[in-house]
């Protein structure tokens, strides 16, 4: 695969390039625009990258390495990250984390064979009090897991059906402890 | 102060429906706090003054009075200079500056202009964690709104005042929330934290001077401005003051975000506020404001309050007012152990007691965890964070260390039990 990208992404590029007063700035921004199209930033994309900006390629693999959120190489269509940290752990991620693993039949940090779902553990997502929860694909947040939840959302991601976001409202005292 | 957040009506997310719209937030009085500054009654000065006054702590974690903070900024020099909001909200019990971004975008946004103003700064970046996508797509939509009213942009509402504010997403790590490597990310680097002095103030984001605000922080600032410190320094705690949006999390019976005053008992927010503990269980522990604020014992609770001093003096810290409840089920050994974990994969490695020490002691925990420790480990894993303490570049490895420490202390029958009785192990 030729990887590169097309004018609308330069052009969105350069808007973005008008931000700082210095190119490499762009860097992070430019490795999620990449990311975002190719599903990984492999070492291919980086040159790509680079080339782009007319920055070492080396800077950008060291940045592309540093973050966890870019993908150094290909995983599943679907990316589950699974909270386990602490607030989770005790909701019970990990028992979230394991039905997942049994449910599709790989270890975390694997992909099906079917290419669609790769499981990842990840720290803590800042949904602390809908825990335990999941990120899927870098993009929605998906609350208060229960196996059932998991169920239903793995047959939705498996007929193409993203969850919808979640709005979790501000909480409001119980009036009768007013 | 007892029971007096039970009247206290929000004032950072009021319950004003669509707030988030801009129409609606004019129509609620948005914006006005900046014309006001923007108008002849004031100037930078005046308003860095106001908001030293009201004695605004930083709601980051350090808890640092902002105005103080603005005034170290040097005289402007015709030169660019940078406001940087910290919106990265990584620690490990923290989800409260998403509620800000998703309810009142606004009041944070005509915050940082107001701080952008007092500072003279050119340029706002408002920095998120990348998994935050949904939100940072929110604040795109408002700081455009906010652009085409004219509140963003050149000549502010005909003023001289001009200033321009971006998005700028990460993209996984924690360590980008500590100040000097979120400017280090900005800069579109990896996320070193630099060694201060020299600080940001002087010399921050491609050198120049930069203040760095949390989000929630920020969002006061209009607040301040409209109605007076003395309003501010009215409510809650006196040497912490305003309200919080407390995110509370764990085992109870209502999680959330909810705001109340600084200062509520910390028993009454378990109890009453979050519903108490899930199922009828009994309390065993909670940890107050973030993961590296030491955890509390369930039975030491009695009169403390969700302030800083109240804090200290039960042996903890407020931190981001992140609350996680654990019940009488939890096992504290798991929990720390987790907690290491969390810290030993977020290191940056810079350090080496950071580096080391973090590994240390996660491993030391998996050992205890799994049944294969003893109980002369646990001295070790407590001379390891001392020696990880006050000897590093940034303050991760004090927030790695203090939790080992505490917990341990706290609960330290929970840790002996889980020890392989060794020969000398009699204590
Ligand atoms: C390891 C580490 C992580 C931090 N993470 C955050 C964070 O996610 N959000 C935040 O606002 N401050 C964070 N801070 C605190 C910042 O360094 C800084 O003090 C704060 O953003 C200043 O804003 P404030 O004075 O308004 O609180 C962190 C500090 C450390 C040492
Ligand atoms: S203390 Fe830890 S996280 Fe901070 S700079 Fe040193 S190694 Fe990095
Ligand atoms: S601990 Fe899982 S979202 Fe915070």
């Amino acid at each position: 695969m030729e990887y590169r990208f097309d004018k609308e992404e330069l052009d969105q590029i350069e808007k973005i390039k008008a931000r700082y007063p210095e190119v490499r700035p762009a860097t992070l921004p430019v490795l999620w625009i990449a990311q975002n199209k190719f599903g990984h930033v492999g070492p291919k994309v980086q040159k790509l990258v680079a080339k782009t900006l007319d920055l070492p390629e080396a800077h950008i693999h060291g940045v592309a390495e540093f973050y966890t959120q870019y993908y150094k190489e290909e995983k599943g269509k679907f990316v589950l990250d699974v909270c386990t940290c602490l607030s989770c752990q005790v909701c019970g991620g990990y028992d979230i984390l394991h039905y997942l693993e049994e449910k599709l039949g790989i270890e975390t940090g694997e992909t099906t064979e079917d290419g669609m779902f790769t499981i990842q553990q990840v720290e803590c997502l800042g949904a602390c009090g809908y825990a335990p929860m999941m990120q899927i694909t870098n993009g929605v947040y998906v609350n208060h897991l229960t196996r059932e939840k998991v169920d239903e959302v793995i047959e939705g991601l498996k007929n193409g059906k993203l969850p919808q976001f979640e709005s979790k409202e501000m909480r409001k005292v119980n009036p009768q402890d007013r | 102060m007892a029971s007096e957040w039970k009247n206290f009506e929000p004032v950072l997310i009021p319950d004003i429906a669509n707030l988030r719209n801009i129409d609606v937030y004019l129509d609620n009085g948005g914006y006005e706090a900046l014309k006001a500054v923007l108008g002849s009654e004031w100037t930078p000065s005046s308003v860095i003054g106001e908001v030293k006054a009201a004695n605004i702590r930083g709601r980051g974690g350090a808890g640092f009075n902002a105005g103080l903070k603005w005034s170290f900024m040097p005289e402007p020099d015709g030169k660019p200079r940078y406001l940087a909001c910290n919106g990265d909200e990584s620690e490990p019990g923290t989800f409260k500056d998403r509620k800000l971004f998703e309810f009142n975008p606004h009041l944070f946004i005509e915050g940082a202009l107001i701080a952008a103003y007092a500072m003279q700064c050119t340029t706002i970046y408002l920095y998120i964690r990348g998994e935050y996508i949904d939100w940072i797509h929110m604040m795109d939509r408002a700081l455009q709104q906010a652009y085409d009213k004219g509140f963003i942009g050149e000549n502010i509402l005909g003023s001289d005042f001009s200033v321009d504010f971006y998005t700028h997403s990460g993209a996984g790590a924690y360590i980008c929330g500590e100040e000097t490597s979120m400017l280090e990310s900005l800069e579109g680097k990896r996320g070193y934290p630099r060694v201060k002095p020299p600080f940001p103030a002087q010399n921050g984001l491609w050198g120049r001077p930069t203040t760095i605000n949390n989000i929630e922080t920020l969002a006061n600032v209009p607040l301040v401005i409209n109605k007076g410190a003395d309003w501010f320094t009215s409510i809650g705690a006196r040497n912490h003051p305003g309200s919080i949006l407390y995110g509370i999390s764990g085992q109870v019976n209502r999680p959330g975000v909810y705001e109340l005053p600084s200062g509520v008992p910390i028993l009454d927010l378990i109890h009453e506020v979050a519903g108490g503990v899930r199922n009828g269980k009994k309390l065993k522990a909670v940890i107050p404001g973030g993961s590296s604020t030491p955890v509390l014992r369930g039975d030491k609770l009695e009169g403390v309050t969700m302030d800083s001093d109240s804090l200290r003096e039960a042996g903890s810290m407020l931190g981001t007012a992140g609350l996680v409840v654990m019940d009488e089920d939890t096992d504290m050994v798991d929990v720390l152990w987790r907690i290491a974990h969390f810290y030993h994969h977020e290191s940056c490695g810079q350090c080496t007691p950071c580096r080391e020490g973090t590994g240390w002691l996660e491993k030391v925990l998996l050992k205890i965890k799994n049944g294969e420790g003893e109980i002369r480990d646990l001295d070790l894993l407590l001379d390891v964070t001392t020696q990880m303490e006050g000897r590093t570049i940034c303050a991760l490895a004090d927030a790695a260390a203090w939790p080992v420490r505490h917990t341990i202390n706290r609960f330290r029958d929970e840790f002996e039990a889980r020890c392989k009785r060794s020969t000398f192990a009699t204590a």
